[in-house]
């Protein structure tokens, strides 16, 4: 099931954030805030994304850049609402 | 005092970190008039150097225009110096609401309300226009102060690929839902200098009910056949719904911004914009200064028309010595150098030949795309633009990137 949820994470990231000439792949530990891939503006899609997709509300203050900075990560945020 | 050294090493350190990384900005003394020849004062405690600037958005040559410069003295002598208030106490003189009229004129809009900049501009209006039942949708590289006005808003917030349309779309199905959507985009992207795809944003919001919002500031006063801004350029004249712009870049630069719009919405900001509110009165001498700079150029476009020309006549000298630069038409010039080392030396080597650039890497944009950015002003003579590109190519032979791809000088410098 958690491998299923990273794929779709993956899958949401490069649809949301790469264009298409952009030669960059993602995977679970690619550095997405701090690389640059995501700004902290554009976060705010990813968190509704999750929001939306999981039926949670995450609080500003577990939505940090560096919870946000990889997939792997996000996966840790989603394992406290019991996601996984 | 409770400074404590704790607090004090804290930031310290802050201020280190920043040194370290590249990101400390160090502000120049510059001991003239804001001109194309200016008189710079760098490092701090040297003698002051002459050189061309060319990297302020003076786009129509009017910060120490003569006729600027008189009205600011008039307005002085009439108006005073300070209001000591803010606009709605005892703070209004006539002068500022004949500056509102003439720039909704100038921009073809109902009303315009001014503010301290157009900084306050964005940090007040969509908090005054949209609920938490509503949804801003901006692009994704758009002004600092637009993502701080939105911060401020409660309204939902979504945003789309930068100048991608299809994203656009798929975020206005997405709010299909929400009382009021509003796109917001600059008209100007100020890093690349291009230009909001404004035609198709203008469809898109007609088609899903859509508010358009439009930051304008580096585009007013040039954009469009008469100057009139982005709008103008794009063929939707009268067609955005909310403008914001500045009188800090082309239309004298001194300060001050404003909203304009549907008088409601311009109305409301007057009565709840919190930047308006609590922000003193622009001063009358930038207000006489604005008035006239309004008068100058709705009576003749020939600045702008020079500024045009000087831009193509930039973009094609510095494209023909070899240089990688951001295509357009905007005077916002962008050589593209990728490394952010390379970037900053080649701006200082530049400054000891003369010419005043600035280099830009992340977190200013994106990582990788480190460039110089140039500016072309209108109040630039042909042998200004001729300094620059002589300098430029002696600059880009020493470091041997003329004529290389971006593969090429990625290659040779690395990101």
């Amino acid at each position: 099931m958690s491998e299923e949820i990273k794929k779709l994470i993956i899958e949401y990231v490069k649809k949301e954030y790469l264009e298409e000439e952009d030669e960059q792949d993602v995977d679970e530990n690619t550095p997405l805030i701090s690389s640059g891939i995501v700004d902290s503006f554009s976060m705010v899609s990813l968190k509704m994304f999750l929001e939306k997709k999981f039926d949670i509300k995450i609080p500003d203050e577990k939505a940090t850049t560096e919870a946000f900075d990889s997939v792997n990560n996000i996966m840790a945020i989603l394992k406290e609402f019991n996601v996984s | 005092m409770a400074y404590s050294n704790k607090a004090k090493d804290f930031y310290k350190d802050e201020l280190n970190g920043m040194h370290k990384a590249g990101t400390f900005k160090e502000e120049r003394f510059i001991e003239s008039p804001q001109a194309a020849n200016i008189s710079v004062e760098y490092p701090v405690g040297s003698a002051a150097k002459e050189v061309l600037n060319f990297c302020a958005n003076n786009y129509l040559g009017l910060s120490s225009h003569p006729e600027v410069v008189k009205a600011a003295h008039e307005g002085l002598d009439s108006r005073g110096y300070g209001m000591s208030s803010v606009r709605f106490i005892c703070g209004t003189q006539d002068i500022h609401d004949e500056l509102e009229k003439k720039l909704s004129e100038f921009l073809g809009t109902e009303a315009t309300v001014l503010f301290a900049s157009c900084m306050d501009a964005n940090a007040g209006v969509f908090d005054v226009v949209l609920g938490k039942e509503d949804a801003m949708i901006s692009d994704r590289l758009v002004h600092a102060s637009i993502v701080d006005g939105m911060r401020l808003c409660k309204a939902q917030l979504y945003n789309y690929k930068h100048s991608n349309m299809d994203h656009l779309e798929e975020k206005l199905k997405e709010t299909q839902d929400c009382r009021f959507r509003m796109i917001i985009t600059d008209g100007v992207f100020s890093m690349d200098g291009d230009i909001a795809k404004l035609d198709k944003i203008v469809e898109l919001g007609k088609k899903y009910d859509a508010l358009v919002m439009v930051d304008d500031s580096h585009a007013t006063g040039f954009m469009g056949k008469h100057g009139r801004g982005t709008h103008e350029h794009c063929g939707v004249l009268g067609e955005i719904d909310i403008i914001t712009t500045t009188l800090g870049k082309a239309l004298g630069g001194a300060s001050g911004g404003c909203v304009s719009g549907p008088r409601e919405i311009v109305d409301l900001c007057r009565q709840r914009a919190r930047p308006y509110l609590f922000s003193n009165t622009v001063p009358p001498v930038i207000i006489t200064a604005a008035n006239k700079v309004i008068d100058l150029i709705s009576k003749t476009t020939d600045r702008r028309d020079k500024l045009e020309e000087n831009t193509k006549y930039f973009r094609e000298k510095i494209t023909a010595a070899g240089f990688d630069i951001k295509e357009g038409v905007h005077p916002i010039v962008p050589i593209m150098l990728y490394n952010a080392k390379l970037a900053q030396d080649m701006a200082l080597d530049m400054y000891r030949e003369g010419i005043y650039v600035i280099g830009f890497s992340f977190p200013v944009v994106a990582k990788g795309q480190a460039r110089i950015r140039v500016q072309i002003s209108a109040g630039h003579e042909k042998e200004h633009l001729d300094k620059a590109i002589a300098a430029f190519t002696k600059v880009g032979e020493k470091y041997k990137i003329l004529g290389k791809s971006k593969k090429e000088i990625i290659e040779m410098y690395g990101y």
